[in-house]
């Protein structure tokens, strides 16, 4: 015999291995050994917590007063996951693709983000899920019930009630324990999840078991089964098609739409492709579950004494077969389905709650502070804990309230026809972009005020807000409002008139109100995506997500930082996470890191943007991203194009600039040159002149005298004709109409006979000039008298000009493999640097004054023999005085004019 | 009374050539063959006449002419430029610098030595 105590017992082992599995389930997900923890079997089995207590215990109630209907709140479910691909995939892609984290904030985020949206649906799901918690509270403590009052233990049934508390409060605190450990970004809660998946296999062998007693342990095998059903007198008449076509309607909607339901499916969801595994195995469990749900009832009907509750068939059998262990099993079974839909549906509804209503209030009864990131993680867990455990005193209230007196099957019905008004909007919302706001908003609360008026406040049956006498004849008696038969439409199932009524106006409204509002932008752009969530977002599991985040960062990263510096940085942070070669983890470190790099390119708004585009809910694609980072790219190379152009500008600005400069000072020199040819051939003419009138008029003249003066008219005429030559020679030279005579010769004796030919006889040599004695050594090839033209004109410069109290002239010779050269420094005070050019320019002398006896045309003069001889002549800068290189090459260039 | 002419040029040639002339016309004459020290020498010789040539080693012959003029001993005194740039610059600035008179290299005798009398008269 099976003491209430042992069972007490075992129930309470059962509860601590439940605590043991999502404990070792936590810690090995944090360690990141997530393993079968992510695989599809576990997912489906979490999928199972839409199989509850009402369920479990419910459906053979259901059999038995309305024969097949219970079917169809399989066939609902089934049908959408056979569908999957319809509606499920895109709905787990926008929840994974927009980090959705509870049914109420998909709907918010594809209305542009409404707090009032979520607000409405968070408290419809609250309104909606108490009276299904309520029911899993009264399932166990009745099942309680059940054991204890069979008699026979000593002990006295326990009250309803106090069960009911101390399992509400247990719950609360496993949920407290598992849901809230942490606030992860994905809601995932591994642990709770994984337990969950251990009560569905406890509630399907326990039912199968069952069964499996029933059809072979008391009836005779299945073909006896088969026939007590045909011959049972099962309640069929009432299932009408209407009825069926509703039920299986309401239970396709609550998979989607139970908040508990959205969170196991789509939250919960770790990889898409586990929908895939879902699609069949989910249907299968489905199966297996209501395989002996007939047989059961049958038998029970025929073995149990007449009013035996038939919601407590599965149990109260086994019960009076004395099948203790059995027995056990059994409520072990429908606690799993109880405890489960309730730790799940308080963890779904404590997010919406926490994140909808008590957060957002919280944070606007606040002073904002700068700092309120550190202490809003403990606000946000401490909310979540706080709502787990006001939903769960709201179930235990309504428990109590209600007194356990309905049937559990219609509370079932009425949360689903509840929960069902948010359909038409989450399915406008994922298929038509034209959706708005303003329509889902009335819509919502059109079908939830319907939903209310004419199914959860008669559910009452007068007893709370709504009279009888209002629920027969309609609010101040007029009819055409009775709750249960709007506009005289009568005789109709209150469920399907309260479903039609409340979907009809929901979706009408919605429609209307969308087709007649505008969207705003945000509206517009998350319509878009939820509508196209294909076309923005990949579908890879969770392993293939973190890679594809990676990839994206750095596709983004190489877009901004340039391909060497983001792959170094990402090989980096690869090796530190120790991952060899592979792609680095997007860490929140490393999104950190990269984001400040990033900021270190395009700024720091921008950067924390793209990342958080990335890393966050994609608003926009990571394609959009790409083109924004591709412009920016562009627009940074044009405008380095641009400065290259501007800083070329500014180059031939400033050579320009200069060239005008040269040919402002060569005007000057122009000018200058004319007087100075002007002064140059006056003066002899001069002399040539008077004294040519002397000898033509003076009578008196002395032979001596006579001579002397002819002697001057001649020197003149020659001076003249010298410096015809010299312009001659130039212009002859210019042209390149040169004959070179070509002779071998010492380097030294063409500088001594240059030296030689600018003393002027008389003068006393003040320059002392010095050659260094390399010129000795050296034989050169090339016209040697034009060679000495050239030191001449440097040699007797330096006498004109070096203004040096001891004027001095280096002349330094040295040679490489194919060149001469010979530099002329004096210590004078040398030429400006300005005047460096322009004195190789014909014509040009650096003032008036300081140029007697020179028409400036030496250097002009100078140069072009030098080029003519293939060498060259230049200015040397630095070397304390005036000086200038000569370079002649060792061997002569080939001629190119008239050597015959 | 013997007339007294300061010559200042450079080129010897045309120094013997306007010295021979005005010695046999009768004057005294001094010459300087620089710009530097020009003035000086003119205040030494206190003569009635300065014929100055514009390009000097040294100084210029407009620079000699202003110092000359700015100097109240001989501000008066008379002075033929010679130039042997024929530029009406040249001319503008002789003008400008106070030369009393202005002649072009080369230069007929005659008339040279018609404006020297003409100077002194």
């Amino acid at each position: 015999m099976l003491s209430f105590n042992i069972l007490v017992l075992v129930a309470t082992l059962y509860v601590g291995l439940l605590f043991g599995v999502a404990w070792a389930a936590d810690r090995r997900a944090r360690r990141g050994q997530l393993g079968w923890m992510r695989s599809p079997v576990v997912y489906t089995l979490s999928l199972s917590i839409y199989t509850t207590a009402w369920t479990f215990y419910g459906a053979v109630g259901s059999a038995v007063r309305n024969g097949f209907e219970f079917l169809a709140i399989y066939l609902g479910p089934t049908l959408v996951f056979v569908g999957w691909w319809w509606l499920l995939r895109k709905l787990v892609r926008v929840g994974r693709s927009q980090r959705i984290t509870s049914i109420a904030d998909l709907l918010s985020s594809r209305y542009g983000k409404s707090a009032m949206l979520a607000v409405i649906v968070t408290l419809l799901a609250v309104v909606a899920s108490t009276p299904y918690i309520a029911l899993q509270l009264q399932s166990v403590a009745r099942s309680f019930s059940a054991f204890a009052s069979r008699g026979g233990t000593g002990i006295d049934p326990p009250d309803v009630n106090v069960t009911a508390f101390w399992l509400a409060v247990g719950l609360a605190v496993f949920t407290i324990l598992f849901g809230t450990r942490s606030i992860d970004v994905n809601e995932r809660h591994h642990g709770v999840v994984t337990a969950v998946a251990v009560e569905a296999v406890v509630k399907l062998v326990a039912l199968l078991t069952v069964g499996i007693f029933v059809v072979w342990g008391i009836a005779g095998g299945a073909g006896d089964i088969l026939q007590r059903i045909s011959a049972a007198d099962l309640n069929t008449a009432s299932a009408s098609g209407n009825r069926w076509v509703a039920l299986t309607f309401l239970s396709a909607t609550a998979i989607i739409c139970l908040p508990r339901m959205f969170q196991v499916t789509v939250v919960e969801n770790s990889d898409e492709r586990h929908l895939e595994t879902a699609s069949w195995a989910f249907p299968l469990y489905l199966f297996l579950m209501s395989l002996f749900v007939l047989p059961i009832a049958v038998v029970g009907l025929a073995e149990l004494p007449a009013g035996s509750n038939p919601d407590l068939f599965v149990l109260t059998l086994p019960i009076a077969h004395k099948q203790e262990a059995l027995a056990m099993l059994v409520f072990l079974g429908g606690f799993s389905s109880a405890t489960s839909m309730v730790i799940v549906a308080a963890i779904a509804l404590s997010t919406m709650v926490s994140n909808h209503i008590v957060m957002p209030l919280w944070l606007r009864m606040r002073r904002p502070t700068a700092e309120i990131s550190g202490d809003v993680r403990d606000v946000l867990i401490r909310s979540r804990r706080l709502s787990i455990a006001a939903i769960l005193a709201l179930g235990y209230g309504y428990f109590r309230f209600t007194g356990g007196s309905e049937a559990l099957a219609s509370i079932g019905l009425i949360a689903f026809t509840g929960v069902a008004q948010m359909l038409p909007v989450l399915v406008g919302g994922l298929f038509w972009r034209g959706a708005t706001r303003r329509g889902a908003i009335v819509g919502l609360l059109a079908g939830f005020a319907v939903w209310a008026y004419t199914l959860f406040l008669p559910s009452f049956e007068g007893s709370w807000l709504m009279s009888a006498d209002t629920i027969a004849n309609g609010p101040w008696g007029i009819a055409l409002l009775r709750p249960q038969g709007l506009l005289g439409i009568m005789g109709v199932d209150p469920l399907v008139h309260a479903l039609v009524w409340s979907m009809g106006v929901n979706t009408v409204l919605f429609i209307l109100v969308s087709l007649v509002s505008f969207p705003s932008p945000l509206e517009r752009m998350q319509g878009v995506q939820f509508v196209n969530v294909f076309e923005h977002s990949s579908g890879q599991g969770p392993k293939g997500n973190v890679a594809v985040e990676a990839d994206d960062l750095l596709v983004m990263a190489q877009r901004i930082m340039g391909n060497v510096t983001a792959l170094r940085l990402f090989r980096e942070v690869a090796r530190e996470q120790g991952k060899g070669d592979g792609l680095p983890d997007p860490t929140p470190e490393f999104v950190d890191r990269l984001e400040r790099e990033l900021s270190g390119t395009v700024g720091a708004a921008t950067a924390h943007a793209m990342i958080g585009q990335i890393t966050g809910g994609t608003t926009i694609s990571v394609e959009d991203l790409i083109a924004v980072a591709d412009e920016a790219a562009q627009i940074m190379e044009h405008s380095a194009q641009l400065e290259a152009k501007s800083r070329e500008l500014a180059r031939t600005a400033r050579q320009l600039q200069v060239a005008n400069e040269k040919l402002r000072e060569l005007s000057i020199q122009k000018d200058s040159f004319l007087s100075q040819i002007s002064h140059e051939l006056r003066t002899p003419m001069t002399s040539i002149r008077s004294f040519a009138e002397i000898l033509r008029d003076s009578r008196d003249l002395s032979d001596e005298q006579m001579r002397r003066y002819s002697g001057i008219i001649l020197d003149e005429s020659i001076r003249l004709t010298r410096l015809l030559d010299e312009i001659l020679d130039l212009s002859v030279l210019e042209n390149g109409q040169v004959t070179l005579e070509r002779a071998t010769g010492r380097l030294s004796e063409v500088i001594d006979k240059a030296i030689s030919a600018t003393v002027i006889p008389g003068q006393d040599a003040r320059l002392k000039i010095n050659v260094s004695e390399e010129a000795d050594k050296i034989e050169i090839t090339t016209d040697l008298d034009r060679l000495a033209q050239v030191f001449i004109n440097l040699v007797s410069n330096a006498r004109k000009y070096c203004d040096a109290r001891d004027p001095r002239l280096q002349i330094r010779v040295g040679r490489d493999e194919d060149r001469i050269v010979i530099d002329f420094i004096d210590n004078g005070s040398g030429i400006p640097e300005r005047h460096r050019e322009i004195v190789f320019e014909k014509f040009s002398r650096l003032s008036d004054a300081s140029a007697a006896g020179s028409a400036g045309l030496g250097l002009a003069i100078s140069r072009e023999i030098m080029r003519n001889l293939g060498g060259r002549i230049e200015y040397l800068p630095g070397q304390g005085g005036a000086a200038f290189r000569v370079t002649v090459p060792v061997s002569p260039p080939e001629p190119s004019h008239g050597v015959n | 009374m013997v007339k007294h002419v300061v010559l200042i040029e450079d080129e010897p040639n045309i120094i013997e050539a306007i010295s021979f002339l005005l010695r046999q016309d009768g004057w005294q004459v001094t010459t300087h063959s620089q710009g530097d020290g020009a003035l000086e020498a003119v205040r030494e010789a206190a003569p009635d006449l300065v014929i100055l040539d514009v390009m000097l080693p040294g100084r210029s012959g407009f620079e000699v002419l202003q110092e000359l003029r700015q100097d109240p001993g001989l501000g008066n005194l008379p002075v033929l430029m010679l130039t042997a740039k024929g530029q009406a610059r040249d001319r503008e600035a002789a003008e400008r610098y106070g030369a009393s008179r202005y002649m072009t290299k080369p230069f007929s005798n005659s008339e040279m030595l018609a404006v020297v009398r003409e100077l002194v008269a």
